[in-house]
């Protein structure tokens, strides 16, 4: 199931908003198509953020995946856990395996994203 | 691009693909991670029949396959298999293949996918004898069954004979559920295992016999991407990634292939010149010191100073760490030597370790 309270981007990181705050991290379905994801590199707290660029890496056993911003900001936390514990990307992408909070610079560009039915159909679409 | 005989099998099974060498092959079924630790753990069944098979017949067979070949093919027996390398008159390796000697004037080459159609110019343009040479690829499949498992899971479809019998590098033509096989106790995974060679038609019938009893091994058919980490935590080097026709064996670390002694092969002369040289770079292995993933093309450091990239790096499922070869000009080196490798612009330091790594 997709989560009806995020935004997606059509490169499949998700921003879930709360107030001038948005978490950012990849969709289930990301997950299930890159697989034993072995290694996160993300950004240092103060990194400055442009939606739609590279922020970090994800690797899989099999190659190395960009991660790109679905909007703009400033790191205010970064998920050290991820740095010893990987595989929470694959088993909770919604949750434990969240990258990221950002101070949200531009709020109207969260209304850019995807929201949860286009980004189905958006997979749907890549799939077929 | 190519498909195999088994493609729609694989299909039924919701493989992902991925293109090697010219072909549409299965990429993973289950994941690579799960994959891998099954070949390890039980038994995996591998579709591998984009790999390449020569026959060659005739008088002049045997003088054909000494000629090409840096290994000594007059060491082989009838039912022995040999693994070695045809390298080119300035010592590059063309490819590495095995030889099966079904007789004095009959042997079997098996070589790399990507190579089928450069290999067959080669041995045709330096066939001087009275040889004939058939390119049966398309008439081949090649079903692998690799892990420790694997004799006895086999066993039960050849009723003639104990698989356990078969010595590493040998083979025996038999039939396996009925389908006229040749049985070779090789592979390209590290672990016990054979691969078995039939006519593409009875590829189906012999994957669907052996199938289910693989599921009852606790096994699971193979994809590429397995196949590729399993390759490498045994050391084996992949043509076209560690060695290419610009490297030599020595390079490659594969001179323990080049036999000179009392025979005449192509790039004998150029090989003999450069171990008089020594060796100016080598493939060695190496281990992440942290968790970040070298692939090929990487740059590496040593003392400060470029030495060479990466051929081929991943995370080791079994020993759950990075590792990989990497091609270096350094001369002298040794076990535990720190190196770097740059990743997205930061050096992560990495150290040389013996390969097999497993």
């Amino acid at each position: 199931m997709i989560p009806q309270n995020l935004k997606y981007n059509e490169s499949h990181e998700w921003a879930r908003q709360e107030g001038d705050i948005a978490t950012i991290g990849i969709s289930d379905y990301a997950q299930s198509e890159i697989q034993d994801i072995v290694y996160v590199e993300l950004p240092e707290i103060g990194t400055e953020l442009t939606q739609k660029t590279e922020f970090g890496v994800i690797e899989s056993v099999k190659a190395a995946f960009d991660l790109y911003a679905p909007v703009s900001g400033e790191v205010i936390e970064v998920n050290e856990s991820l740095l010893d514990a990987p595989e929470q990307v694959n088993e909770s992408p919604y949750d434990d395996g969240w990258f990221l909070k950002i101070r949200i610079t531009d709020p109207s560009e969260l209304d850019t994203l995807l929201d949860a039915d286009s980004y189905q159909a958006h997979i749907e679409a890549e799939h077929a | 691009m190519k498909k195999t005989p088994l493609h729609q099998v694989h299909k039924t099974l919701n493989a992902k693909f991925t293109e090697f060498g010219g072909w549409e092959m299965p990429l993973q079924y289950s994941g690579i991670v799960k994959e891998h630790l099954t070949v390890r753990s039980t038994v995996g069944l591998f579709d591998l029949s984009h790999m390449g098979e020569f026959e060659i017949h005739g008088p002049g067979a045997n003088e054909l396959a000494q000629k090409l070949s840096t290994n000594d093919v007059g060491r082989l027996t009838d039912g022995r298999v040999l693994y070695t390398l045809f390298c080119n008159d300035t010592g590059g390796i063309v490819d590495d293949l095995l030889i099966y000697r079904h007789a004095d004037n009959h042997y079997m080459l098996v070589v790399n996918a990507a190579n089928i159609e450069k290999d067959l110019a080669w041995i045709e343009t330096h066939n001087d004898t009275d040889a004939e040479v058939e390119d049966v690829s398309e008439d081949t499949a090649l079903i692998a069954l690799q892990g420790p498992k694997a004799i006895d899971m086999l066993n039960p479809f050849v009723p003639e004979l104990d698989v356990s019998e078969i010595s590493f590098f040998r083979f025996v033509v038999d039939e396996v559920a009925g389908i006229r096989t040749v049985i070779s106790r090789t592979g390209y995974t590290g672990e016990t295992g054979f691969e078995l060679y039939i006519d593409a038609n009875g590829a189906e019938n012999l994957w669907h016999a052996l199938y289910p009893a693989v599921i009852e091994a606790g096994g699971q058919p193979i994809g590429l991407g397995a196949r590729d980490t399993l390759r490498l935590e045994a050391g084996l080097r992949l043509y076209g990634v560690d060695m290419n026709d610009d490297t030599n064996p020595y390079e490659a670390g594969l001179g323990r292939f080049v036999k000179s002694k009392n025979r005449q092969f192509i790039g004998k002369n150029a090989l003999l010149a450069a171990k008089k040289r020594g060796i100016e770079k080598q493939i060695i292995g190496f281990q992440m010191l942290d968790r970040a993933v070298a692939r090929a093309g990487y740059t590496v450091y040593q003392h400060g100073e470029q030495v060479g990239e990466v051929t081929s790096g991943a995370p080791s499922p079994s020993l759950k760490c990075n590792i990989g070869f990497a091609l270096i000009t350094s001369q002298t080196i040794s076990e535990d030597d720190k190196i770097e490798i740059e990743i997205r612009g930061r050096r992560h330091p990495a150290k040389i370790v013996t390969v097999p790594f497993i």
